[in-house]
């Protein structure tokens, strides 16, 4: 057997489990690992400017790709650097595995240079760790690593290398291992029969049913058997912000995200829904609003490979503990069966009825997804005008990240995702200065494709150092800056709730010349504030001129804008701000 | 409602803070707790007692046996159970207060393990509402320490909790 040092064994194990990139920054405790990262080729390594940036990047190359992403960081501040991209990717239910450098074994506890205790400090956001105790175990605490990170609900994981570990002077055999098993981890693989035959008898009887679904339909690939069993039954979908994409946003029975600033049809159709079938979603109080006005004629059949999240705020009629993918794909061949023997258990006059009052809701209200009108009216540029000529330019077929605020939800509610992993945001956490570095994860990924970040100045200035890093590795995403000069949605909720106190969400003509900034990186930077020239401007960033340049978009757009809807605080999802003035 | 709680733990480093940090940060109850290793010493058993509505126990139970090192959570207080808890006090031993303490001891079915001229150290076992009676019993003033070992418990009949 091969005979390799922990630090060896380490980077071995990754190329096992096929890990293309490394996003990290190295130090003291780390240096073990970074040796033997440059001996060998298979693994890139991928050097950020802030270890924040590099989970990010490890977590958005995982939503997109669907395999475990893999940051590296030091000790003490490189590991503490990391928690916010771990709580990121935890409560998004992202792969990712962060190796974080440790002290020396017999160090631990002394309180010695860049220690932390990192497995202690990481406990709450992580959905295992573990440290490593010798080189001998190296290659199994990976595999496990992995197995736990990817099966399941995903989360992060981490592994806390002791660097006495990777001493390269101590070498052990190494393989790595087939398969493993812990007798204290086993996820559902499927869901129960009979409950999914109740879910079958429920969706039959509903005379307003509707699909919502979340993150879980996206990671678990489960967007196709989601599509056919709407299209077979004719159902109204929605989206929380983490399932965008799952069914196609441009088809006709896509009502749009619910929730907090979910669509007006999506949150109505829900309210007044009499059966929920929940795949993939938990029921986030930004979905619920208050969960005891919560759409109170709706049985809740709830889908969903964490049995915790299952009756955990809204009580579920039907719960089935399985992964999105078999679970769906079960239920549609349940589905079929009773169908072929019985069509009729069909209610088309129901769903008629049902579909005849959600296009009233839809007449009556719904997103205007060509507002350049409002641009012209006020010549300002509006920010939903900004994600619409994004969504032109790049034909809808870009990868959208973006950053947390009011230009996150323009994005989510104006640019219209027809397939699952194109929208990578932090939902759960609501990170900001996720944007840019998820952008480059994403663009690593994928090279090829275009890669977009929607953010604002005030989240983009929380990782803006990583625009050296694209220097270094040549990643050209494209930045569209929302500028309105202020942290918008504090901004907009002082408005709304404070009577315009702006405290600490203005910069009092503190901010950089983000075109000058750009470039001084090595980069296109470009400004518009004109309405007339906007799409003009879009068109360039993307234009094949500059395919394999990053582009700097600074958007001057309207600072007094609002996100909405909003809904009333304390209310049902039926109760909302439309407009300023406007109530539902 | 006062729940028991018994977990089968991996007997690994770290394991016991997983169980306690996830109760401090979900915002749970720790009533009490207990935890050493079982006949397989590959295997801790906890018990922790804690309070809390059905949605709230089912909720503690689920979140518990996500954890990875968690090998199987039970309820004891679902079903028929036995629960014991174990006390020692030092008491003040003077006088006339020595033959009443005896005396409450025996009513109680304690045992005086260890004695100085002015101090009596008591073993008490049982439910911790006998516990509890046992100290109003002897009343406030003759108390010097008190240390309890929180419940255990294991259901009753040929009911066990196993991997």
């Amino acid at each position: 057997m091969e005979l390799l040092s922990g630090g060896e064994a380490l980077i071995r194990a990754l190329q096992d489990e096929g890990v293309e990139y490394i996003f990290g920054y190295p130090g003291g405790a780390a240096l073990h690992i970074y040796d033997a990262i440059f001996q060998q080729q298979a693994v890139e390594h991928v050097l950020v400017r802030h270890e924040q940036a590099a989970t990010h990047m490890a977590d958005a190359y995982a939503r997109v790709t669907g395999k475990p992403g893999v940051a590296l960081v030091t000790s003490g501040p490189g590991a503490t650097n990391a928690v916010t991209g771990l709580a990121t990717a935890f409560m998004d239910s992202i792969p990712m595995v962060v190796i974080s450098g440790q002290v020396q074994s017999d160090l631990i506890g002394t309180d010695s240079f860049q220690e932390t205790d990192m497995v202690g400090i990481s406990r709450p956001v992580v959905k295992h760790s573990f440290m490593v105790k010798s080189a001998e175990e190296m290659a199994e605490v990976v595999k496990k690593a992995f197995y736990i990170a990817s099966s399941g609900r995903p989360g992060p994981v981490v592994i806390d290398v002791p660097k006495d570990t990777t001493d390269p002077s101590y070498r052990v055999p190494y393989a790595y291992p087939e398969s493993v098993s812990l007798r204290s981890y086993n996820p559902a693989t499927r869901g129960h029969p009979r409950q999914i035959r109740k879910a079958v008898d429920l969706l039959l009887a509903a005379k307003r049913p509707i699909i919502y679904s979340g993150g879980g339909v996206i990671q678990g690939n489960a967007s196709e058997p989601l599509i056919a069993l709407a299209k077979r039954l004719h159902l109204p979908v929605t989206h929380t912000l983490m399932g965008l994409g799952a069914y196609p946003s441009t088809d006709p029975q896509f009502l749009g995200m619910l929730g907090m600033h979910g669509g007006y049809p999506a949150n109505m159709a829900m309210h007044h829904s009499d059966l929920i079938l929940a795949v993939g979603a938990r029921f986030d109080d930004r979905v619920t609003n208050d969960p005891s006005k919560f759409c109170p004629d709706a049985k809740v059949i709830h889908i969903d490979v964490d049995p915790a999240s299952i009756s955990k705020i809204i009580p579920a009629e039907v719960p089935i503990v399985g992964p999105a993918l078999p679970v769906l794909t079960e239920l549609l061949a349940t589905l079929e069966e009773r169908l072929k023997e019985a069509p009729e258990l069909v209610d088309e006059a129901a769903r008629s009825a049902w579909w005849s009052q959600i296009e009233g809701w839809r007449s009556h209200h719904d997103f205007d997804h060509d507002q350049r009108h409002r641009n012209e009216a006020e010549a300002i540029i509006k920010p939903q005008t900004v994600v619409q000529a994004l969504y032109r330019a790049t034909g809808g077929e870009a990868y959208i990240t973006s950053d947390v605020g009011q230009h996150q939800m323009f994005a989510a509610q104006y640019y219209r995702f027809d397939a699952p992993r194109r929208w990578v945001n932090s939902g759960g956490l609501g990170t900001m200065g996720y944007g840019l570095p998820a952008a480059m994860g994403v663009k690593l990924a994928f090279p090829d494709a275009v890669v977009a970040c929607v953010t604002g100045e005030g989240s983009i200035q929380m990782n803006i150092q990583e625009l050296s890093t694209c220097r270094q590795y040549g990643l050209p995403v494209k930045i569209i800056n929302l500028n309105n000069q202020a942290l918008g949605m504090v901004r907009q909720w002082q408005d709304m709730q404070y009577a315009g106190r702006h405290s600490g969400s203005v910069y009092q003509d503190s901010l950089p010349d983000f075109v000058a900034l750009a470039e001084s990186y090595g980069h296109v930077g470009m400004r518009v504030t004109d309405p007339a020239k906007l799409d003009e401007a879009m068109e360039e960033v993307f234009s094949p001129a500059l395919k394999d340049r990053l582009v700097f978009l600074d958007v001057a757009v309207d600072q007094n804008e609002h996100v909405y809807p909003m809904w009333v605080r304390g209310g049902g999802l039926r109760d909302m701000m439309l407009s300023k003035t406007e109530r539902s | 409602m006062r729940r028991i709680i018994s977990v089968l733990l991996e007997n690994e480093a770290g394991a016991l803070s997983r169980v306690v940090g996830l109760f401090a940060q979900r915002n749970y109850n720790i009533e009490s707790l207990t935890v050493a290793p079982t006949e397989d010493a590959t295997l801790s058993r906890l018990t922790l007692t804690t309070l809390g509505d059905d949605k709230k126990i089912e909720q503690i139970t689920k979140q518990l046996n996500k954890l990875i090192e968690v090998v199987k959570v039970v309820d004891l207080t679902e079903g028929e159970h036995v629960e014991r808890e174990l006390m020692l006090v030092k008491l003040r031993a003077v006088g006339a207060q020595r033959a009443e303490i005896k005396r409450t001891a025996d009513i109680f079915r304690g045992q005086i393990v260890d004695a100085t001229e002015s101090a009596y150290t008591v073993q008490l076992v049982g439910v911790s509402s006998k516990l509890d009676a046992f100290l109003r019993a002897v009343g406030e003033l003759s108390i010097l320490e008190v240390v309890r070992s929180g419940v255990s418990g294991l259901a009753r009949g040929e009911k066990v909790v196993s991997v």
